[in-house]
């Protein structure tokens, strides 16, 4: 079963990316989850401002600068991992190495 | 900080509610009815127990009040069940036996012990079910401890007491032949409830609600009804020794600090003497029993409180007993790293490296220890790597810190 472990950080998160003592643990872990065998995919985003937005708006497409601006925790990357059950996918998920401005989602991956 | 008078008068609540629990499912199995029957009276009890004393009976004052209720309920509802009748009936039976010559409440909970440890419930209800029918724990309470949603949580419990009502699991304590193995359940279990949150090889007992006092507090319930019970009294000593520990596993700053590096100042000596009365208790039966074994460990740690060092050939010695008895991964992992100390680095990897993967592939304690030795030993590289799964596998800021200190120490500057 395929789990994806959402990551939103907060603003000061996104500021400490190149802080070795916050990178670190993200490097740990992602090394446990690969080590584990049970890595299946997933991706580290840049920081919110570099996001541009595509909306429709009718025929039209609208491109906007920057992210929705709601919500203190932005979305920041995501694990896709392949364990048993919900119960192993939690144990993961608080492994990850959030602050406490911080969250993880962890969500099935829609089967197709 | 809540008062010891609170705190008294909310353990009287909840020892009481096991008892009459176990009183009323005795005699009709239907668990979730008697919780159902119990919950006004053990809320009102929580309540103002702590404001206005202890009653000088506490079973007979939950009794009455979950008899009001349950008329109040008849009445309101209009509705008869046989379960209800039934509850009435013991009702009454439990108030003639309290109004007799003899005003003590018979105390069951033994049995109800062994029903939630029952080898036909799934073995991941028997802590939870233990907490919530003994010790009227909350089921949000004992769903954040376990790390699964409230939901989840609740379909467990109510999965396990249909099967205890459906398939007629007995209210007896087991016979002789089979008591050793269904004590050994029921001892886990509890010891389960202690250990969740269970992080670093010297243990460390997390943050996420801990039940670390429910745990020893049903250690107390389970050597007063059984004291000549070896291993019932080894893992009483056992959580209160771990316990003692518990304001030194942290520095001013709330960085962790190893079992070998605490202040002994700060262990608790009141617990450590009560332990340590224990375990002679225990050891006088003459059998040893995996947790006698584990407390006798960790009585060695807390000499070092008396005599300023730790005995490591007495800790070789009896985790070489552990691993024969239990031969768990956390045995194992601890057996090696007090080898690797005595005997050196080599002999504490020779035997990481006897355990198979698949006990340690994600088992946090291994790759901590292995890491150490391997730094030991000179080789860097794989103690990097090593240190890196163990930091990746912590569920603790403190304990990533710690690590990660111990990370940049090998690491040669600028890489």
């Amino acid at each position: 079963m395929q789990y994806a472990l959402i990551i939103r950080e907060s603003a000061e998160d996104f500021k400490r990316r190149e802080d070795p003592a916050y990178k670190n643990g993200w490097v740990a872990y992602t090394q446990a989850l690969i080590q584990a065998g049970i890595m299946t995919g997933g991706a580290g985003l840049t920081a919110p401002e570099t996001a541009t937005v595509v909306r429709r708006r009718g025929e039209d497409h609208d491109v906007q600068d920057g992210p929705f601006p709601e919500g203190k925790e932005q979305l920041g990357g995501f694990y896709l991992i392949d364990v048993p059950d919900l119960d192993a996918a939690l144990e993961w998920a608080v492994r990850v190495p959030i602050s406490e401005h911080a969250s993880v989602e962890v969500r099935p991956r829609l089967q197709m | 900080m809540i008062s010891d008078a609170r705190r008294a008068a909310e353990q009287a609540a909840r020892q009481s509610y096991g008892k009459l629990i176990a009183f009323l499912t005795a005699r009709f199995r239907d668990v979730s009815a008697a919780e159902d029957a119990l919950s006004d009276a053990i809320a009102a009890a929580l309540n103002t127990w702590p404001e206005r004393g202890i009653p000088d009976n506490p079973e007979a004052w939950l009794l009455v009040s979950a008899k009001r209720n349950l008329l109040r309920r008849i009445r309101h509802e209009n509705v008869r069940t046989a379960a209800r009748d039934r509850i009435m009936m013991a009702f009454e039976e439990a108030e003639e036996r309290m109004n007799a010559d003899n005003p003590i409440f018979p105390d069951e909970r033994l049995k109800l012990l062994f029903v939630c440890t029952h080898p036909a419930l799934d073995q991941s209800a028997h802590t939870p079910l233990m907490l919530q029918t003994v010790l009227a724990v909350d089921a949000g309470t004992i769903a954040k401890a376990f790390l699964v949603s409230p939901q989840a949580m609740s379909q467990r419990l109510v999965r396990a007491k249909i099967k205890i009502r459906d398939a007629h699991i007995p209210f007896i304590v087991p016979d002789r032949s089979v008591l050793p193995d269904r004590l050994k359940s029921v001892l886990s279990a509890i010891y389960a409830a202690y250990g969740i949150g269970w992080d670093g090889v010297d243990g460390e007992t997390g943050k996420q609600g801990s039940l670390a006092d429910e745990a020893i507090w049903l250690g107390r319930t389970l050597l007063a009804i059984l004291p000549q019970e070896s291993e019932a009294a080894g893992l009483l000593s056992l959580m209160l020794y771990s316990e003692s520990r518990r304001g030194a596993r942290r520095d001013a700053n709330g960085q962790y600090v190893p079992l070998d590096q605490q202040d002994t100042a700060l262990w608790n000596a009141e617990m450590i003497v009560e332990a340590d009365d224990l375990l002679r208790q225990a050891g006088a039966f003459g059998s040893l029993g995996p947790f006698q074994c584990q407390a006798a460990i960790q009585s060695v740690h807390a000499d070092r409180r008396r005599s300023g060092v730790t005995d490591w050939s007495a800790l070789a010695k009896l985790y070489d007993a552990l691993v024969i008895m239990k031969p768990t991964a956390g045995a194992r992992v601890s057996h090696a790293a007090v080898t690797g100390r005595i005997q050196g680095a080599a002999a504490g990897l020779a035997l990481l490296n006897r355990i198979a993967e698949r006990d340690i592939v994600n088992y946090q304690p291994y790759w901590a220890v292995r890491a150490h030795l391997l730094t030991e030993a000179g080789e860097t590289a794989r103690a990097s790597s090593a240190y890196l799964t163990a930091i990746g596998l912590s569920d603790s800021e403190a304990v990533r810190q710690f690590l990660q200190a111990r990370l940049d120490a090998i690491t040669p500057p600028g890489c």
